[in-house]
């Protein structure tokens, strides 16, 4: 459960990039990406690198490894006398997001979309109508392409007129600029590396800024990256130390100073650089600069009545601009089904041409055929070579038949998708009362994807959860103390014990409290009256980003220790006689994935200073006295089972002097400018260690609603659900076993940890199990498969647990032992399971196992939802990702193809949209390529009868008119409205997902009447 | 990020609309196919089939239809096969041969009679001689006349660089065999008159097809200047005597320009409907007299004469009817054999459901 902690904040998977980040451009951006008509560019990023540098270019369009760092003078100021100043080129501070300008929009769109191939096929023919002489003139082939071209250009041009307008207004933005102790207003395009911007409050930072000072005296400013990575919870920086007195235009122009920094990258949470101060008759100062003091263009500043900072980063080359990489596209399945048709019937074009010219010239041969006397040749023909006529002959009958090809399906099936998604999201019922929205559609050309998945893989926490945490119980030096009976403070010993078993002592449980109160990163975000921090007003909350938090501070405070925010440096906790209590914030060991827990180092009132920690068991055991396990160790794995998130609490007294070396220690590692997080995390390493053990806290995720029906519907479908967790096996099997992934009589096969054993056989016995449970697996399939083929009920379910570290055993074995085939074993029992459920997973871990099964034997479609950073990458990875509007940021729904407020949205999505979409664009790809073929084959037939002369059958408006419009819009509004079966029945009837796409593709009505009569 | 609690705000912000089509609520009819109309269906539409092919098959099987081959191939002991051997002989534009033809008409035909010519294995469709005219030239237009288009070539100048009115191959090979019928009665040979008028489309000759204005006020000093299609006997303003019938607006020439779908056609010649006969040919002995100018063997095509009447639904054509009596008959077969299907398994299927 850790690892869901801040991950938001903190934990990126590695390798996975923030793609939709926000602010006009990307929205901009975000908007044609969600309008995927006729945009089949392979590459689809729309940031373009414009450095005005040649010599820049290459390191502005970020492929090449940066080496070095860069070096900004503030204010461009030299250092010294001594130093001559050189001027570094930099990017310019414009953002470029549009693809065209006015003068290269013909060619370069031209260019596009000729690149698709029916566009280029239309091309040729029409060229050769042009050039040859064909039996139809070139305006028949020429008109539809030239509508079709017409029409995608103008859908091109006009969004990229809005990239335009809204990188305009970026760019023309004013910011003012400090220049010789005075503000001078620019167009924030103008902005340089070097130059000190001054950003008022809210206002979004024009470019990557490094902190120097704000109206603050502490030197503090809060920020929200909401537009950056959908956290709208206030975010501190800190400025320089040494620079935050500089308040005023003059201070500032006095600064001098120099900035070395990394050259840009991507990540957003990482930034490495120092600054160098200099002041006269004195040695340089050196600081050491991290992410807390670089202000990311596009967020938000709050709270704070203006800032000074020096560009760093400036545009294309900010962190944001660096981020917006366009998502690797998704092609539907429907698409390369299209491609296989278009191969065939090109196949029959050419044939049917082949016959043609061949039995044209056989009829040819006599010569009373070839040339009658009422209709003889001119001298040029009789002159043409044989073969050159045989050859034009050919492309003539290719002219005449090539409206075979459908040279509207691609528009329309296009259009189709585009205009259908709309239903998705104006469905009322996918929308959310709570969050006030309904469903989005991120890309349209999925739609039909979501009709036949065959694989779903979920997140656990609040995708089949809630998020919402609350706190249920925790444990003091093993004594259980339980909130659930009474909402009364069962707590202090004025109300008199209610419901606790046993008791600790009182120094202990106030010990633990404190703890729960300090060791966090909750904020207080107040409401409309600043000055006053009243905690309980309405709209005054705690804000984190992670729930786990905020339900341990609520729950410290229903037994009356209540956090009352930050006071500068200090933290105030009212304790249970109503005082406050005030504790210095020293260091925050931030949570990582890795280490699972996270720490704080306070200095109370009294001087001493205190570590508090807290994270999963299984990272904090190790690192506190073992005597103490025991007792809490049995409540902890009892709350597990019972499907709570359990953390554990330690604590650790520090001297004076232990601090001093800490804090020396962690302030040169923060100066670091290499490896700077590895030299943190070894620090971290060292200094939680012979901690106490305080007590454990279990929190509830309360299950979705219907998210048992849904998954049971899911199932019913065919569909094969897999829970891929980050959580505790007991917690995460508990949540399956209530969401009925799991039934009572589901055989569950285990590869744990647990059945592992010891660490030094485990290979040999992972063998062991994977060997038996295939066994096990096989029989029984060949038992079944026996009686029916596809039946719903199986005798025998099973459920197959795996956990990451088995995963990664089974994923990447050592070397030496015959273990190079666990893998397809492994896949093999996993296909066979029922359901499967796989905890503790790394991010990178989920989308390897939604690869796994993607390229397993014939291709299933996958479909992952989940709604947190972390399944992100096997959002992306899947056919179809799914994000819940969640409570952990906005960033799986960004990166998703659809997002919809909850799971249970899903039924609708995938059984009654997903099912529909399937159905009518099969049929609208069929009967494309069935009319065509049914335009053209009386044209073929005419040949017979007309000396295999080429003379066309239909006349030419006729020809220009039948693909475009006369047969393209009727089935397009079909193809948007038609419902084989009613939305209602689909929805309660999963079984219907099963039984259609059996059908669909090779579609015939007797398979209708079959369906209909197993209905009644 | 993680609200405790969320603040209030304004409700219903991005609520859908709640409307008939963006929910897909549209009102819609499907019809489910079951026994009870899915049989009646059937009934009633072979039925309905039946009755239109009886029709249809009964008007045709009125119509009568008398068809005479005049081609003359050698060694069919025709009477035009000399005609024919002289126009093989001479090729296209071979001079003028008669030759008559007499048979018997063995009932009467009522009125109107038409009379087709039918060429066959000639090949009016074929491309290259479809597009060898020039459409502007023929509705009349001056400058047309004086430079035809490319697509007539190789009939669109003369060897002395003439512009040829009306140029192209289907002008030139316009049909020019002649016929005159005549009835025996009383023991003499009597003309019947043929019509020659509303031969052809009405569309062709009022507005496709005109004579370009006169100079001078005659037709000849109008085709000043171009030259005669070479396999023409007459430059075209000499078709017809008659002035309203020559030039362009030659009925029988319009007749011909218009083109044949496919390579075995009939086209309308004239139509009996004058003088005594304009009820029709009375049973008897009749003989036809033709001026055989056109040569046919050369590409191994037929000739022939055919007498006609004509219904409602036009002319002879028997395949209509028997479609429809086929289709109506398996509709009803097939309905039999549903409801025999239907009532065997209608028990089975009632136990199903219990």
């Amino acid at each position: 459960m850790w690892t869901r902690m801040l991950q938001g904040g903190i934990a990126f998977p590695p390798g996975t990039s923030l793609p939709g980040v926000r602010n006009k451009v990307s929205e901009a951006c975000n908007r044609t990406s969600s309008i995927p008509m006729l945009a089949h560019k392979r590459n689809r990023s729309y940031i373009y690198m414009k450095c005005k540098n040649r010599v820049l270019n290459s390191k502005c369009a970020g492929e090449e490894k940066r080496v070095g760092t860069r070096t900004v003078f503030v204010g461009h100021r030299p250092v010294s006398e001594t130093d001559a100043y050189i001027e570094q080129k930099f990017c310019d501070n414009r953002i470029v997001s549009s693809k065209y300008t006015v003068w290269n929009f013909l060619p370069k769109n031209l260019f596009e979309q000729f690149r698709r191939i029916a566009n280029f096929y239309f091309l040729i023919i029409f060229l050769v109508q042009v050039i040859v002489d064909t039996p139809t003139s070139p305006i028949t082939s020429g008109l539809p392409l030239f509508f079709v071209i017409i029409v995608t250009a103008i859908k091109q041009g006009y969004e990229d007129w809005l990239r335009h307008r809204a990188d305009k207004e970026v760019n023309k933005s004013s910011v003012f600029i400090v220049e010789n102790a005075k503000q001078v207003k620019k167009h924030s395009e103008k902005i340089k590396v070097g130059d000190v911007v001054e950003v008022k409050a809210d206002e979004t930072f024009p470019c990557d800024l490094i902190f120097l000072a704000s109206s603050n005296d502490d030197g503090i400013c809060y920020v929200t990256t909401a537009s950056l990575d959908g956290e709208s919870n206030f975010k501190t920086h800190y400025a320089v130390r040494d620079t935050i007195g500089l308040r005023t235009d003059d201070d500032i122009d006095s600064l001098t100073a120099t900035i070395e920094c990394e050259q840009p990258q991507s990540d957003l949470y990482k930034f490495v650089g120092r600054i160098n101060i200099y002041r006269s008759n004195q040695e340089p100062v050196a600081r050491s600069l991290g992410p807390e003091s670089l202000l990311l263009k596009g967020s938000t500043l709050k709270n704070t009545k203006k800032i000074y900072g020096v560009a760093v980063y400036t545009g294309m080359e900010t962190k944001m601009a660096l981020n917006y990489q366009g998502k690797s596209q998704k092609r539907s399945a429907v698409e390369k089904s299209i491609n296989a048709f278009l191969m065939v019937y090109l196949c029959i074009l050419v044939s049917k041409a082949t016959v043609c010219t061949t039995l044209k010239y056989v009829w040819q041969s006599n010569p009373f055929n070839d040339e009658p006397w009422y209709n003889q040749k001119t001298k040029k023909e009789r002159d043409a070579f044989k073969i050159l006529r045989m050859f034009t002959d050919f492309l003539s009958f290719m002219v005449l038949f090539n409206f075979i090809i459908p040279v509207s399906m691609y528009v329309t099936v296009e259009m189709q998708k585009f205009l259908g998604s709309f239903f998705i999201a104006w469905d009322k019922e996918m929308y959310d009362e709570e969050i006030q929205e309904g469903a989005l559609v991120n890309t349209s050309d999925l739609n039909e994807e979501l009709g036949q998945v065959e694989y779903v893989f979920t997140d656990k926490t609040g995708t089949l959860t809630e998020n919402s945490m609350k706190f249920i119980e925790c444990c003091i030096d093993g004594h259980k103390y339980s909130s659930r009976m009474s909402e009364v403070d069962g707590f202090s010993h004025t109300d008199g014990p209610m419901t606790y078993y046993g008791k600790a002592l009182k120094c202990r449980e106030e010990l633990f409290l404190r703890a729960l109160c300090l060791c966090h990163t909750v904020q207080i975000k107040e409401g409309d009256n600043v000055d006053g921090l009243i905690v309980n007003q309405e709209c005054s909350t705690y804000i984190s980003s992670s729930p786990d938090e905020i339900a341990l501070v609520k729950g410290a405070k229903k037994y009356g220790f209540t956090f009352l925010g930050h006071e500068n440096d200090f933290m105030k906790v009212q304790n249970q006689k109503n005082e406050i209590e005030k504790y210095r914030l020293l260091h925050v060991l931030n949570f990582d994935p890795v280490r699972r827990r996270m720490s704080v180092i306070v200095k109370t009132s009294a001087g001493k200073f205190l570590l508090f920690c807290k994270g999963a068991d299984s990272s904090i055991f190790p690192r506190v006295q073992q005597d103490e396990i025991q007792q809490t160790k049995v409540h902890v794995e009892r709350n597990a089972m019972d499907g709570y998130r359990t953390l554990c609490v330690a604590f650790k007294e520090l001297t004076q002097e232990d601090y001093k070396k800490i804090d020396g220690q962690l302030s040169e590692a923060k100066m670091a400018l290499q490896d700077r997080e590895e030299k943190m995390a070894r620090i971290f390493d060292d200094i939680e260690t012979d901690m106490h053990l305080i007590g454990a806290t279990a929190v509830e995720d309360r299950l979705q609603e219907h998210a048992a029906e849904t998954i049971e519907a899911l199932q019913t479908a065919g569909m094969k659900v897999w829970v891929l967790t980050g959580d505790k096996m007991e917690t995460a099997k508990s949540t399956c076993y209530a969401s009925r992934l799991f039934q009572t009589n589901t055989e569950l096969l285990e590869l744990t940890a647990k059945t592992m054993g010891d660490s030094n056989r485990k290979e040999d016995r992972l063998h062991e199990l994977l060997l038996e449970y295939h066994k096990k697996l096989l029989q029984d399939f060949s038992k079944n498969s026996g009686k029916l083929k596809r039946s719903w009920t199986v005798s025998q379910e099973y459920g197959l647990i795996v956990d990451g570290s088995t995963l990664s055993l089974i994923l990447n074995p050592s070397q030496d032992s015959s273990s190079s085939n666990y893998k397809s074993i492994f896949l093999q029992i996993c296909l066979k399971c029922a359901a499967v459920l796989c905890c503790r997973m790394a991010p990178l871990q989920k989308a390897q196992i939604v690869k796994m099964v993607k390229n397993t034997k014939g291709n299933p479609i996958t479909l992952s939802v989940g709604d947190g950073a972390n399944d992100v990458s096997m959002i992306l990875e899947a056919h179809v990702g799914i994000g819940i509007k969640g409570k952990e940021g906005r960033q799986a729904a960004r990166n998703s193809d659809y997002a919809v407020p909850r799971f249970k949205h899903l039924r609708k999505l995938l059984l009654g949209h997903g099912h529909l979409y399937y159905v009518r664009i099969a049929h609208l790809v069929q009967y494309f390529f069935y009319k065509n073929l049914c335009f053209i084959l009386p044209q073929f037939l005419y040949q017979f009868f007309c000396g295999f002369s080429q003379q066309p059958l239909y006349d030419a408006a006729y020809l220009t008119m039948y693909n475009i419009c006369f047969t393209s819009l009727p089935i397009l509004a079909y193809s948007l409205l038609e419902q084989h079966i009613n939305i209602e029945t689909l929805t309660s009837d999963p079984r219907l997902y099963i039984l259609y796409p059996l059908i669909c593709l090779c579609y015939c009505p007797t398979n209708l009447w079959r369906m209909d009569t197993f209905l009644k | 990020m993680a609200a405790a609690s969320p603040c209030a705000e304004p409700a219903g912000r991005n609520k859908p609309d709640n409307t008939a089509f963006t929910q897909q609520r549209l009102p819609a009819w499907q019809p489910l196919l079951s026994a009870g109309t899915a049989l009646p269906l059937f009934f009633c539409v072979g039925l309905a089939c039946l009755a239109l092919g009886l029709g249809l098959h009964f008007s045709s099987g009125t119509i009568r239809e008398l068809e005479l081959d005049y081609t003359g191939a050698p060694g069919s002991g025709h009477s035009c096969s000399r005609c024919a051997n002289a126009s093989r002989a001479a090729g296209a534009g071979a001079g003028a041969c008669t030759c008559s033809l007499r048979f018997e008409l063995p009932e009467r035909f009522p009125g109107p009679v038409c009379l087709y010519y039918q060429l066959s294995n000639y090949y009016q469709n074929h491309r290259r001689y479809s597009v060898s005219r020039d459409n502007r030239q023929l509705s009349g237009d001056a400058a047309g006349l004086r430079s035809p288009a490319t697509e007539c070539s190789p009939f669109r100048t003369d060897p002395r660089g003439l512009p040829i009115a009306p140029c192209g191959a289907i002008a030139n090979s316009r049909f020019n065999d002649t016929f005159a019928l005549y009835h025996l009665a009383n023991g003499t040979f009597h003309r019947v008159p043929l019509d020659n008028r509303g031969i052809s489309w009405w569309t062709d000759s009022n507005i496709k097809f005109s004579n370009p204005a006169l100079l001078n006020g005659t037709l000849e000093a109008t085709f000043k200047g171009t030259a005669k299609p070479p396999n023409w006997p007459q430059a075209a303003y000499l078709l017809d005597s008659n002035p309203n019938n020559t030039g362009f607006i030659n009925e029988d020439f319009i007749v011909w320009m218009r083109i044949a779908a496919l390579p075995t056609f009939r086209k309308l010649y004239r139509r009996v409907r004058e003088g005594n006969f304009s009820s029709g040919l009375p049973q008897g002995t009749y003989c036809l007299n033709i001026t055989y100018n056109y040569p046919v063997l050369s590409f191994q095509g037929t000739k022939k004469v055919i007498f006609s009447t004509v219904s409602w639904m036009g002319g002879k054509n028997p395949f209509l009817g028997i479609v429809y009596l086929v289709f109506g008959s398996a509709c009803i077969l097939t309905g039999f054999v549903m409801l025999a299907v239907h009532i065997k398994f209608q028990q089975q299927n009632q136990m199903d459901v219990e």
